[in-house]
């Protein structure tokens, strides 16, 4: 957040105390209880993916109650379930950087079909060590995470085309590419920085990504984008700030200029340049991790080159439409004809017309170049503007009835308006200071409408304090009268930004309930107790573990050494929903495990000390659970203890079935 | 889940301590919470030897299938013999030893494959549930497994 933001905000705030915003009473009125009440034992209307910001993850809750439903690992580690910890989920994190144990992850989109979305997967982004992530919403768990090359910051991201063709990976921060250094400055910063748009290619049915090109664009801040639909399917619009192509002080000195732009890639051209051989192979590294649900375990991969196009170089691959001061949102309404331009220091809010941008294109409505590239004049694209909605407009969505809703950061508040007429409807206070906000489905051909939900960044006197660090906060309002109505705020966990929300019934039936462990084809699998068994390979000691209700085998284990590599390959043995198992082990500097019913992870531990290491179940599994515990023994480098596993004594009929 | 796989074993364990039929008394354990008893079932059903579930006569084949029992075999070393021994020494579960002795070859399938409301309602699991308590893990055998471990236990009791 912009420290000028910061302090418009806070003055808007204090001044808005004493004419607009309402109290918590008076904004919200009678039934809206009744409205969110989920009673207990029933289940949410909608899922609502919201992203975690600093925290790296994904939190899944239920709409319109507001309660957290699961925290999706994805960009971070999670030591709660082993998560970038486990030998099976570390790949998952791997960078041509290296192991990556962070991110911060601003957006989401669910795959679409045919511009509605279809509850198939969840793509997210890292904003900070560019990624993408592809999460599968029947085990709610990431399944793939591909690194983006050439590129500094991945802001404008996991944007989709209505068929899930393409997942867009677009450059915050302009970079040399290749990862070439410069000095820095501006007039450095014009001749060697690049931004770029990442196209990635979505395989229709595996889902699986794959760069398929990359567009360079002249150094500039790519902000957030949005692919066209319907009529305008084939685009993709991004914002931009800092057209001023400064390297310093942007606070300033990108906010220089009247109009920054709205750029207009023209993918479906794009596609036609590759296919002619147009485009330039560029060599690269970057890491494209993929996890296997049938050996549970992830793997990495590194991609060497990349296909690019010079928008400089190809014609018509690229337009700037002009777009006033610093827009962030870029949003296309329901029909695809309507891009909304939000500048967060404007005091109006432009909307392009798609019908009318490609009649500039067609008649040269041109008011220059801009490194290359075809500047549409402002007029020639523009729809209309909408007048004094508010102070700092951000993002944009859109209901089933032609409605917009805009979020203003700076004045607090949520604006509907209309479309056709770009007249404000109505307007509500936001608790504070909101970011993203999202309507279901808001960002599709069909939205499912019904609320907008409120994203805020500053909870201040919201909540009970907890010190200087305070939650972020979403704010359920319904939309379905003419006037909106706030119903329901809850704290969230990390910091939201952009998020989804889907019917319930498109996901809930799909949902995997355990692993059939006959279709596990893990390594390490002890298919049934067995199988256990502790073999040594040198210094490292494979440990082929079981856990079923309520006991781990083997649990007494002996003649591993200080030095040695212990790798407890724990397979849960159940086959029924909602009976993971733990497993930790004492001084384990790492984190623990929870293992799925049929799935089997790993936890790799080197003792440093001899000494006796209790390890046990953490989850609480059945009436005997805090008897599911072991020892293991760890004797001093060099001790003569021979090694020696067992869970009591063996089943001693061994070959019953041929008697 | 822990709650309502909990529940139920508990208040097992609340009956079973005003009866003294324990073998194992619990530990102190805090009431159920009085106001959900959603999972709580106010009686066992009458004792019905075929127990409760979609297998109501289940044909024997005499010889054994040595098909089946290897099937069964298989199946029983993956999903069964954690917690059951072939002897008659308990494990976490009962020994296997006469099982088709004491059982009917339809309540065996229906326990295997309708563990939760066997638990819940067939007098029989529900005392077997108060010597072991443990709730039977429901390890989703399909009616053809369970039938290969049925003939596998008839192996183990020396039936043919």
């Amino acid at each position: 957040m912009k420290r000028s933001l910061l302090l418009l905000t806070l003055a808007g705030a204090v001044a808005m105390q004493s004419c607009k915003m309402k109290t918590t009473s008076s904004a919200v009125t009678g039934d809206a209880a009744a409205r969110t009440y989920v009673a207990p034992g029933k289940y949410d209307e909608l899922y609502n993916f919201v992203s975690g910001g600093f925290n790296g993850q994904v939190s899944v809750y239920g709409l319109p109650s507001g309660r957290l439903l699961k925290l999706i690992p994805v960009f971070s580690v999670h030591p709660e379930n082993g998560y970038g910890f486990s030998e099976e989920s570390k790949p998952m994190l791997q960078t041509s950087f290296g192991f990556v144990p962070w991110d911060d992850q601003h957006h989401l989109a669910l795959s679409q079909t045919n511009g509605e979305h279809d509850g198939r997967w969840l793509f997210a982004n890292a904003n900070n060590t560019p990624r993408v992530a592809r999460i599968d919403l029947t085990t709610f768990k990431t399944m793939e995470i591909i690194e983006l090359p050439n590129s500094g910051g991945n802001h404008s991201s996991p944007f989709l085309t209505e068929n899930t063709e393409y997942v867009i990976a677009g450059t915050r921060f302009a970079v040399p590419v290749g990862n070439q250094e410069s000095a820095l400055d501006n007039a450095s910063y014009k001749k060697n920085f690049k931004s770029t748009a990442s196209f990635i290619g979505i395989d229709k049915n595996t889902g699986q990504m794959n760069v398929s090109f990359q567009i360079i664009l002249p150094g500039m801040d790519l902000d957030l984008s949005r692919a066209g639909k319907g009529p305008s399917h084939g685009w993709f619009f991004f914002s931009t700030y800092n057209t001023e192509q400064a390297s310093t002080l942007l606070e300033v000195n990108a906010s220089q200029k009247d109009k920054d732009f709205i750029v207009a890639v023209n993918w479906k051209k794009a596609e036609e340049y590759v296919k002619a051989g147009k485009a330039k192979k560029m060599a690269t590294e970057y890491y494209h991790n993929t996890f296997n649900e049938e050996t549970h375990s992830a793997s990495s991969s590194v991609v060497k080159e990349v296909l690019t196009l010079d928008p400089e170089e190809l014609d018509g691959l690229v337009y700037l439409i002009p777009c006033p001061k610093s827009p962030h949102g870029c949003d296309v309404d329901p029909s695809g004809e309507y891009i909304v331009g939000s500048g967060k220091l404007a005091a109006l809010i432009p909307v392009f017309s798609y019908q009318k941008f490609t009649k500039a294109i067609a008649d040269k409505a041109f008011e220059g170049e801009y490194n290359g590239i075809p500047v549409i004049k402002y007029e020639a694209a523009l729809h209309g503007e909408v007048q004094k909605p508010g102070l700092g407009p951000l993002h944009t969505e859109f209901d089933a009835n032609g409605n917009a809703y805009t979020s203003f950061f700076v004045s607090s508040e949520i604006v509907k308006w209309s479309l056709k007429d770009l007249q404000v409807l109505d307007r509500v206070p936001t608790y504070y200071s909101i970011g993203h906000l999202m309507v279901p489905g808001g960002d599709t051909k069909k939205p499912y409408g019904k609320y907008v939900v409120a994203y805020n960044k500053i909870t201040k006197d919201r909540y009970l304090p907890t010190g200087p660090e305070l939650a972020q906060s979403a704010q359920l309002y319904s939309i379905e009268g003419e006037k909106m109505q706030l119903l329901l705020d809850f704290p969230t966990i990390g910091e939201p930004h952009y998020a989804q929300a889907i019917p319930a019934e498109k996901i809930q039936a799909k949902s995997v309930k355990f692993f059939d462990i006959t279709k596990n084809k893990h390594p390490y699998l002890s298919a049934g107790e067995k199988a256990t068994k502790v073999v040594r390979e040198g210094n490292v000691v494979h440990v082929y573990m079981t856990a079923i209700r309520s006991h781990l085998t083997p649990d007494n284990i002996e003649g591993v050494q200080v030095g040695d590599e212990v790798y407890f390959h724990v397979t849960n043995l159940e086959q029924d929903w909602d009976i993971p198992h733990g497993f930790a082990i004492k001084h384990a500097p790492n984190a623990e495990l929870l293992v799925m019913p049929g799935e089997t992870a790993t936890l790799k531990f080197s003792p440093i000390k001899p000494g006796v290491y209790p390890f046990y179940c953490t989850d609480f599994c059945s009436a005997l659970h805090q008897e599911m515990q072991g020892y293991l023994r760890v004797s001093p480098k060099g001790s003569n203890v021979p090694l020696k596993w067992g869970t009591g004594t063996e089943a001693p009929v061994e070959e019953v079935a041929s008697r | 889940m822990l709650l309502k796989q909990l529940l139920p074993v508990l208040t097992t364990a609340l009956i079973l301590t005003a009866c003294g039929g324990s073998q194992k008394p619990p530990a102190s354990q805090p009431a159920p919470p009085a106001a959900d008893n959603s999972m709580v079932e106010d009686k066992p059903a009458a004792a019905d030897p075929k127990g409760i579930g979609k297998f109501r006569d289940v044909p024997l084949t005499h010889p054994l299938n040595e098909g089946m029992v290897q099937q069964g075999k298989a199946v029983a070393d993956l999903k069964c013999t954690s917690c059951h021994r072939l002897t008659g020494e308990k494990l976490v579960g009962p020994g296997w030893k006469g099982v088709t002795d004491r059982r009917t070859p339809e309540w065996i399938m229906n326990f295997i494959t309708n563990v939760d409301e066997m638990l819940d309602k067939d007098a029989e699991a529900q005392a077997m549930l108060e010597t072991c308590m443990v709730r039977m893990p429901n390890q989703n055998l399909s009616d053809e497994d369970a039938r290969a471990v049925l003939e596998f236990l008839r192996k183990n009791d020396g039936k043919n």
